[in-house]
């Protein structure tokens, strides 16, 4: 807690509160989580005219203080001065759409009734323009009593002014505080439209743009077409975008590694730094591009009011197993990763709804399988196209995609006839109008990822390289014998291999298996780290590139059943760890934990076997 | 006429919404996002292959989906004594 006066950004759900927030405080964020809830605490730091700063949060949003979801919980709880944690803000901003006015009215009286300084950020003017409406900002301050000042996040209009209300009523002496209860819900809807039509100077027929578009996106037939293209593009663009930065990493890690040679006299040392720090680490770093493209898309699709369309395509099908589209959101982060995947189903509000979500989470290809799909492809799969300029890698990856999702869907309709059975939930959902991004906004969000996928680089990522280095390196094996199986780490990989040489793993995989349950990257780092302890006198296998050593070692039979296993691993501690957080108990984590290992022994072991049918072995 | 069977695009108001059909959550999302009685709407999309799927559709200014089981709870009328409703609320 940072003792600076509190701000609370709140409001409806698009009413364009992250535009705004973001625009007040920058790239100065931090991101953290509510103490015993996952909800993402966003803040940052706000200097008001004078230069005194704030702290500003911002909320989830809601609809109202009665909250009907696990993140609508904390908006209410952090107003109200309930939640642990948190002080009871000194001050709120209340974000109101300006082509909304009289559903976000009814919201805003709620919140000015508790009696907090107020000042309402009358926002998205210009779209409020673009749908023919007038709106008349001191109609509507004369009328809910509080300072009400017109803003356009997006283009910065407004904030000066914003900020200085701010230090108004930051000034003044702190408030009473109340808790009134709330009049009538009929009682204030029809004040906020009585208040909503005053303000309103003029009305013209809107040009109804958004609804155009849905003609198209939402079409039965055209709409799904659509999404199914944008998903197919976004994987063959994770690929084809990202091998010229991923190749300039590549060089600097090769480049660091020769200083490391250079510089350091051959010993322990150097052994340790160029094997387990520069060779394990920069295995990983070098999929940065990738994870990056991959969160490009994913936030435009939030950010551009897309995703809310997908949610809604998706629902017949997401009904037949026993979902709502609601679901298909946080299934699609879980494409970035599970983490912040499973923390969105905070937005589902049906209990088994969301723990059906959560145990299938998983099966979303999560960026740190891209490192691992992305090192077998390109050793294995040949680079060529298969007509109409579709690459093969490129497919091969969306099909690793498509048994993800199609795995998840089974997994899903099968947990709802029988662990999470019960009623079907509903689906009832806001679609917000189209908006084009801002790119500071997207730059903000690459930013974060970037930064937190660069600490997991650097902490546990590093921290397993060096543990297993040490494994691996001792004791030395004497002349003749490999020394990735005369280690302790080979001699635990050799009990692991009986377990799973039935499907075709060999003992590098065996060897890599373990550590990949820290995070799902450390295959690639691990198995880096073997060939390169290996290779340690032999000069000629250090020149080559990590994918022709395994070209040499495994099958492709092998190869394939690898990617199987990752398709379907319930692996990595954090995702382990939030699911227990989010479902209170290791019971449904210990649950998740099976069936998932099960699932990728038959898949891994299905694979196997039929490749090496058909020839591959 | 119920939700499900209001053609699509035919500007129309709420006459009736059977809240018992809904879970209490339920009605009070419908009610937050402003669907109540005397409510102007209009459908825009019918999802699903089969039109089984979600309804998209105008409610006041706002765009909500919703599926067919909810959407059949909302009695609508159209015609012109439908305008006096939505001034007196």
């Amino acid at each position: 807690m940072s003792g600076l006066p509190l701000v609370a950004l709140v409001g409806n759900p698009n009413a364009g509160k992250s535009a705004l927030f973001n625009a007040l405080t920058g790239a100065r964020q931090k991101l953290g989580n509510y103490p015993g809830v996952t909800v993402e605490r966003k803040s940052g730091r706000l200097s008001l005219p004078d230069g005194r700063p704030v702290e500003l949060v911002d909320l989830p949003g809601t609809y109202s203080l009665d909250p009907n979801s696990p993140d609508e919980q904390v908006t209410r709880d952090v107003i109200l001065g309930r939640q642990e944690g948190e002080k009871r803000p000194d001050a709120l901003v209340v974000v109101v759409d300006a082509s909304n006015l009289d559903n976000h009215l009814r919201f805003a009286l709620e919140l000015i009734a508790l009696g907090l300084p107020t000042v309402v950020a009358l926002n998205m003017v210009d779209l409020a323009t673009r749908d023919g409406l007038e709106l008349d900002a001191t109609i509507l301050s004369r009328e809910l009593g509080v300072p009400v000042i017109s803003t356009v996040a997006v283009r910065k209009r407004g904030l000066d002014h914003l900020r200085q209300e701010l230090d108004g009523l930051m000034s003044g002496a702190p408030a009473p505080y109340t808790t009134k209860p709330a009049r009538d819900f009929d009682a204030v809807r029809k004040e906020a439209r009585r208040i909503a039509r005053a303000a309103i100077v003029r009305e013209t027929p809107s040009r109804r743009l958004t609804a155009a578009v849905d003609r198209v996106l939402l079409h039965p037939v055209i709409g799904f077409v659509i999404l199914l293209a944008l998903l197919f593009v976004m994987f063959q663009a994770v690929f084809s975008w990202a091998s010229a930065p991923a190749d300039m990493l590549e060089g600097w890690v090769t480049a660091l590694g020769e200083a490391v040679t250079n510089t350091l006299p051959p010993g322990i040392v150097h052994d340790f730094l160029l094997q387990g720090v520069v060779g394990g680490v920069g295995a990983v770093i070098v999929f940065l591009p990738q994870i990056l493209i991959l969160f490009f898309f994913i936030l435009m699709l939030e950010a551009t009011g897309y995703m809310a369309r997908a949610a809604f395509i998706m629902d017949a099908l997401m009904a037949r197993v026993g979902l709502s589209g609601r679901a298909f959101i946080p299934l699609l982060s879980s494409f970035a990763c599970a983490v912040p995947g499973i923390m969105a189903t905070r937005t589902i509000s049906d209990p088994k709804d969301r723990l059906t979500t959560i145990l299938i989470a998983p099966l979303m290809t999560c960026s740190a399988r891209l490192p691992v799909y992305g090192l077998i492809i390109s050793a294995f799969i040949p680079a060529r196209t298969v007509g109409w300029g579709v690459g093969l890698q490129g497919l091969v990856m969306f099909l690793l995609y498509v048994f993800g999702i199609v795995g998840a869907l089974i997994a899903a309709w099968a947990l709802r006839l029988t662990v999470t059975k019960g009623q079907s939930s509903g689906f009832l959902m806001e679609m917000p109008k189209y908006q084009w991004p801002r790119p500071q906004d997207l730059l903000i969000g690459l930013w974060q990822r970037a930064v937190i996928f660069l600490k997991r680089a650097g902490t546990i990522i590093l921290f397993t390289n060096i543990v297993l280095w040490v494994l691996m390196s001792f004791p030395k094996a004497p002349d003749g014998v490999r020394q990735s199986e005369y280690s302790i780490a080979g001699r635990i990989a050799g009990g692991i291999n009986v377990l799973v040489e039935p499907i075709g793993f060999n003992r590098d995989i065996s060897l890599a298996l373990l550590p990949s349950m820290a995070a799902r990257e450390v295959a690639v780092s691990a198995i880096a780290t073997v060939y390169a302890i290996d290779a340690e006198d032999d000069v000629e296998a250090l020149d080559k590139g990590l994918g022709e050593r395994l070209q040499g070692r495994w099958t492709l039979a092998t190869a394939l059943a690898f990617l199987a296993w990752f398709v379907f691993a319930p692996q990595c501690i954090s995702t382990i760890a939030v699911t227990r957080r989010e479902t209170a108990g290791w019971k449904w984590t210990g649950f998740m934990i099976g069936y998932l290992f099960v699932l990728a022994y038959a898949a891994a072991g299905v694979t196997y076997w039929t490749a090496v049918a058909a020839g591959l072995g | 006429m119920r939700l499900t069977d209001l053609p699509l695009r035919q500007p129309a108001y709420v006459d009736l919404i059977d809240w018992s059909a809904l879970s209490p959550s339920e009605g009070q999302r419908l009610r937050e996002f402003g669907l109540c009685e005397g409510a102007s709407v209009e459908a825009l999309h019918h999802g699903g292959f089969l039109g089984k799927g979600p309804i998209a559709c105008k409610v006041g200014r706002m765009t909500i989906a919703m599926r067919r089981n909810h959407a059949a709870a909302v009695t609508v009328r159209t015609g012109p004594d439908g305008a006096g409703a939505e001034n007196e609320a």
